[in-house]
């Protein structure tokens, strides 16, 4: 109750008396709470909203919020105007395949730069973290001029390899694996186990959380990130959904009602892996925050 | 541990085995990574630098350019001039708001209070949302005649100003968009800045007769300003990366209003496939970014205590 205090000793302070008890404060962060929830979904629920408008509607002056006659016609029109179930395909595809890469490839990384002896690891590890204050549209240029190199544009691998071996999975993971107590494996050591063993056996069903942390964090980074795709992708075979919204925006820009669907729809998957593994989420911006503290 | 070796006589080849082991290992499980993040991380960056003193055109090829692109953007380059004022008025504006709010936000969600769980998952659920998606609702709401912010002010008598294509309020408009969608992600990291301030301290402060003003500017404030210090460091450096909502909402305009330094990139290095001059830019964005940090860095010893 700090911030009630403080705000009821402000309050104080310009001689305004609250009656009775602190009873009230409670109703009045509440207040303020459902105030800002309001302003905060109002964009989205609007999205929503107008998306199942009609085309007159949706130009009406002044706007409708609740629409007259609902549309769900208009996801269906979007969908034919442009082929949206591909390229929600190709997100899957594209986000699945870094997150996989990224997932597993860092682990294994992660694991050696955690436990193993090796010549030149200090070194090697700060190399990893050195690129990791590297802005990413300063590689985006010489990673381009690779891709056209490799004959990659607009191809999947050209989509998912050069975004999976990024420091920062590597990072994240042997900041975790340093916090797992070395007994757990000079125990299974002196029993025989390999390294790998090690890893496979006591290091890994360890680290579900850390795991799930990093797999939600590429899943919701990568689905959003418009840069790269939008370079590397120019056809439907390969591009994701949001540089499909965005080329959808440049042939019916005046369209509101059918372009808030497709914007509803490229939405839709990031919403539901956000409400579902929040958690996750919330500690990989904190684990992320406060790794090195 | 392998550093045994010397001085037990008995166990000498054991432990050295064991080391030698240890680098394959190393080899085996680094393998995977390492092949990808050289080749498609360290070496990229690099080449970034390299490329930045060359005039690179993918179908002439590149030629040598000394200093001459950075000659130009700093003398005759308009565009980069005012891409270089509107990100750092972008990040001069938005900052501030956003961590402030980002604090207010994070106390509020603090409170032992019924539901408040669901308050916090609202607030961060525009900054997992598609950015791209939100900038084309946006660019709706911001529509002079039937948009949803001017359609609000003219209930109260106000004619809106055509917000995205004003040379005055378009840069504002992508701010208030910016910090709506940003600032869940600074109260998640307030607020576990503030649930790691002990309760002991706030109860040593009452006893001592502090009012809960004194004792959030003199318990509350100190201690969480590494976390502060660390939002700010993180918002600087993200909002000098600001791209996608300038190049949904405005794609730059009117005329320059809203070109910022990344949306320049991308235009100069794969819309006129300028790219030996895009990486130059790109370099300017690094230093700055760079420069803004370590000034930070310098100056948090004024500001920030460690406990």
């Amino acid at each position: 109750m700090r911030l009630l205090d403080s705000i009821g000793a402000a309050l104080k302070d310009k001689g305004v008396e609250a009656p009775g008890s602190k009873a009230y404060w409670p109703i009045l962060i509440y207040a303020t709470l459902m105030a800002m929830a309001f302003l905060t979904l109002v964009p989205i629920v609007w999205m929503v909203l107008t998306a199942f408008k009609s085309a007159p509607e949706v130009a009406a002056n002044p706007p409708t919020w609740w629409p007259r006659e609902w549309h769900p016609e208009n996801f269906a029109a979007a969908w034919t105007f442009a082929p949206f179930g591909r390229y929600l395909i190709n997100s899957l595809v594209m986000v699945g395949g870094i997150t996989i890469l990224q997932t597993v490839t860092s682990a294994l990384a992660a694991y050696a730069f955690a436990r193993l002896q090796f010549r030149g690891r200090d070194l090697l590890f700060l190399l990893y973290l050195g690129t990791l204050m590297i802005p990413p549209q300063v590689t985006v240029i010489p990673q381009f001029i690779l891709i056209k190199e490799l004959d990659w544009v607009d191809t999947y691998q050209g989509l998912i390899i050069p975004q999976a071996f990024t420091a920062f999975g590597v990072f994240l993971l042997r900041q975790f694996f340093l916090g797992i107590p070395r007994e757990l494996e000079d125990a299974a050591r002196i029993d025989g186990a390999s390294r790998f063993g090690c890893f496979w056996r006591i290091i890994l069903p360890l680290s579900g959380p850390a795991l799930a942390t990093l797999a939600v964090f590429a899943f919701l980074f990568h689905w959003n990130n418009l840069l790269w795709p939008l370079i590397v992708s120019n056809s439907d075979a390969t591009v994701p959904v949001v540089v499909g919204l965005r080329n959808f925006q440049g042939q019916y820009g005046t369209e509101w009602n059918l372009l808030m669907a497709a914007a509803a729809i490229a939405t839709i998957p990031t919403v539901i892996v956000y409400l579902f593994a929040q958690r996750w989420f919330v500690r990989g911006i904190t684990m992320s925050g406060f790794g090195g503290r | 541990m392998a550093g045994t070796a010397r001085t037990g006589r008995t166990s000498e080849k054991v432990p050295w085995t064991k080391r030698e082991h240890e680098g394959l290992a190393a080899g085996l499980f680094l393998l995977p990574n390492l092949i990808g993040f050289l080749i498609f991380t360290a070496i990229p960056v690099g080449a970034a630098f390299v490329l930045a003193f060359y005039d690179y055109d993918l179908l002439l090829g590149a030629s040598w350019a000394g200093l001459e692109n950075f000659r130009e953007m700093f003398t005759t380059d308009e565009v980069f001039r005012a891409a270089l004022f509107n990100t750092v008025y972008f990040t001069a504006v938005s900052v501030p708001l956003s961590v402030v709010l980002g604090l207010v936000t994070a106390m509020l969600v603090n409170q032992a209070l019924r539901g408040i769980v669901i308050f916090r998952s609202i607030f961060l659920l525009p900054y997992v949302t598609v950015t791209v998606a939100l900038s084309l609702v946006w660019k709706w709401i911001y529509l002079p005649d039937i948009g949803l912010i001017n359609s609000v002010l003219g209930v109260f008598g106000i004619d809106g100003p055509p917000w995205l294509t004003s040379g005055t309020w378009a840069m504002p408009a992508l701010i208030l968009m910016s910090v709506w969608k940003g600032f869940g992600y600074n109260m998640v990291i307030f607020l576990a800045g503030l649930q790691s301030i002990p309760d002991h301290l706030y109860d040593a402060a009452k006893v001592d007769g502090a009012t809960a003003w004194r004792r959030f500017l003199n318990v509350t404030l100190p201690l969480l300003s590494p976390t502060t210090f660390f939002v700010v460091v993180i918002s600087v450096i993200s909002s000098f990366q600001v791209f996608d909502q300038a190049l949904i909402m405005t794609n730059g305009g009117p005329g320059t209003a809203t070109t910022t330094l990344v949306l320049y990139i991308y235009q100069k290095g794969f819309q006129s496939f300028d790219m030996g001059y895009a990486a130059a830019v790109a370099l300017v964005l690094f230093a700055a970014i760079f420069v803004f940090t370590v000034i930070q860095f310098m100056f948090q010893r004024r500001w920030v205590t460690y406990d």
